[in-house]
């Protein structure tokens, strides 16, 4: 007969076998995770699971805001809809000649054949808070996969990019701010048009321009503009202003550092872009079809030919 | 040794009401505070303190799994708060015996130091995920929780409390 202890001794395994179990498991998560981006799927099950709770937990805020805005006394009222009315009229004039330059554009641009550009389109949304993680720049806004929001779309304020929407929630997405230190966008300097990738450097609220030849033509003032390479962030939006510049003789490279012009930490309301707006044709597809005009270039000729001789 | 004042004598601790507890943890998590680095992590000390009283009941599964739901509400790695969870909930567990036995401000300080842990663990992850030192505001959340400690703890064991009104018949 077997002796086996009675079982209200049984209590499982070990704690240090657990905990070398749990630790391993996670450490594999992290891993496919970081590296690989496989556990997707896991994570969207667990963001539907967690979002009652996460819906319950704005009520508050938002129930102040609207209480807060319910309150906001009337000669505020009037102090903004003064200063909105002497605004609109200071911005007229310049939309006006905006739009005679931008007609001017586009019928030279018809005029010699290229593609017309359209306009992207945009969703506004409301940043609803940042998100608790210290480690990132991140904010989520109230606009997600079911209003058509995208992974990859670029996000605007009124001034300039704000930032890249990195994951679409069904009714929020989370939008990754310039000056995370993952994120990159690639710029243009307006007053010579040099080319460079804006990176961000983390806490300071910066974004820095990595290898930069110490002789670059660059200087403190210099407006950095979306540059558009990247096919993703359309062309001419601003990005930031050049704040400083280092350039030190034990290193090859410039040490820049430039203000976001946007108001990447403050304002509540920004425009998520398309993100496919303007995405380039790929290469392989280009080239395909660059091979199929030759090679229908090849045959005219011949049957060119072929009709000289008849 | 024995604890200075006399203690009470609880009520057995009903599941629902840890259930509830982790729900309203979680729920106080996603409330979006600001700022936001400063904010305790309710869900850590809420798993300290059952793994301390329940670790029969509450143990390293259960911080794993709040710990994947952490991850993705707030949208960081998957696995960095389970893997902290997890260990905070072994510390604890392992704590637990001796913890009992100091008032509620030394229980308050063995908290601070297993936070303490636990964040360092989630710095270590991100570190080696490849982000700067965000600076030393971080330990100030670990330590706002250790203070929330005697609060936690009042309300909690609350339900497990005898009721107060005076039984004739019983000896006790």
């Amino acid at each position: 007969m077997e002796h086996t202890p009675p079982p209200f001794f049984k209590r499982g395994p070990a704690p240090l076998v657990r905990l070398a179990f749990f630790a391993s498991l996670s450490l594999a998560l992290l891993v496919l995770d970081a590296r690989f981006r496989y556990v997707e799927g896991l994570r969207q099950a667990l963001v539907l699971a967690a979002q009652p709770l996460q819906e319950l937990a704005a009520l508050p805020g938002a129930l102040a805001g609207r209480i807060a805005g319910y309150f906001s006394s009337q000669s505020q009222l009037r102090d903004d809809n003064a200063a909105l009315r002497r605004q609109l009229v200071e911005s007229s004039q310049s939309v006006q000649r905006l739009e005679a330059a931008l007609a001017e554009t586009e019928q030279l641009r018809r005029l010699a054949g290229v593609a017309e550009r359209r306009g992207a389109k945009g969703m506004a949304a409301e940043i609803l808070y940042n998100t608790r993680d210290p480690y990132a720049r991140k904010v989520i806004i109230n606009r997600g996969a079911q209003h058509g929001v995208r992974p990859g779309a670029p996000v605007i304020d009124e001034i300039g990019v704000v930032g890249q929407v990195t994951r679409a929630h069904p009714g929020a997405s989370e939008v990754t701010l310039l000056i995370d230190k993952d994120q990159a966008i690639p710029i243009q300097v307006v007053r010579n048009g040099l080319r460079a990738v804006a990176f961000g450097s983390g806490a300071s609220g910066m974004l820095e321009l990595r290898f930069m030849a110490a002789n670059a033509e660059i200087e403190a003032g210099d407006r950095l503009v979306s540059s558009g390479l990247d096919g993703l962030y359309p062309p001419g939006l601003a990005v930031a202003t050049v704040t400083r510049v280092e350039r030190d003789a034990t290193s090859s490279f410039a040490r820049i550092l430039c203000q976001p012009a946007a108001g990447v930490e403050r304002g509540r309301f920004v425009l998520v872009l398309n993100a496919e707006a303007r995405a380039a044709p790929y290469p392989e597809e280009a080239a395909a079809e660059r091979e199929r005009d030759t090679r229908a270039g090849k045959v005219r000729r011949v049957r060119k030919k072929a009709a000289d001789g008849a | 040794m024995a604890p200075e004042r006399p203690q009470r004598i609880l009520l057995p601790v009903r599941v629902g009401w840890i259930v509830a507890s982790f729900a309203a943890a979680l729920l106080l998590n996603f409330v979006p505070w600001q700022p936001a680095g400063l904010t305790p992590d309710f869900v850590a000390l809420t798993l300290a303190f059952w793994c301390v009283r329940q670790p029969r009941l509450v143990g390293l599964g259960a911080g794993w799994l709040l710990g994947l739901l952490t991850d993705a509400g707030s949208g960081v790695l998957l696995g960095q708060h389970a893997l902290a969870y997890s260990l905070l909930a072994f510390a604890a567990i392992t704590l637990s015996r001796r913890m009992l036995w100091f008032s509620v401000w030394g229980q308050a300080l063995h908290v601070a130091a297993l936070l303490l842990f636990a964040q360092g663990v989630a710095l270590l992850v991100r570190l080696a995920a490849g982000v700067d030192f965000p600076g030393w505001t971080l330990i100030v959340a670990p330590l706002l929780g250790a203070a929330l400690w005697p609060v936690l703890s009042f309300m909690l064991l609350a339900p497990q409390r005898r009721p107060i009104e005076v039984d004739e018949t019983r000896p006790i």
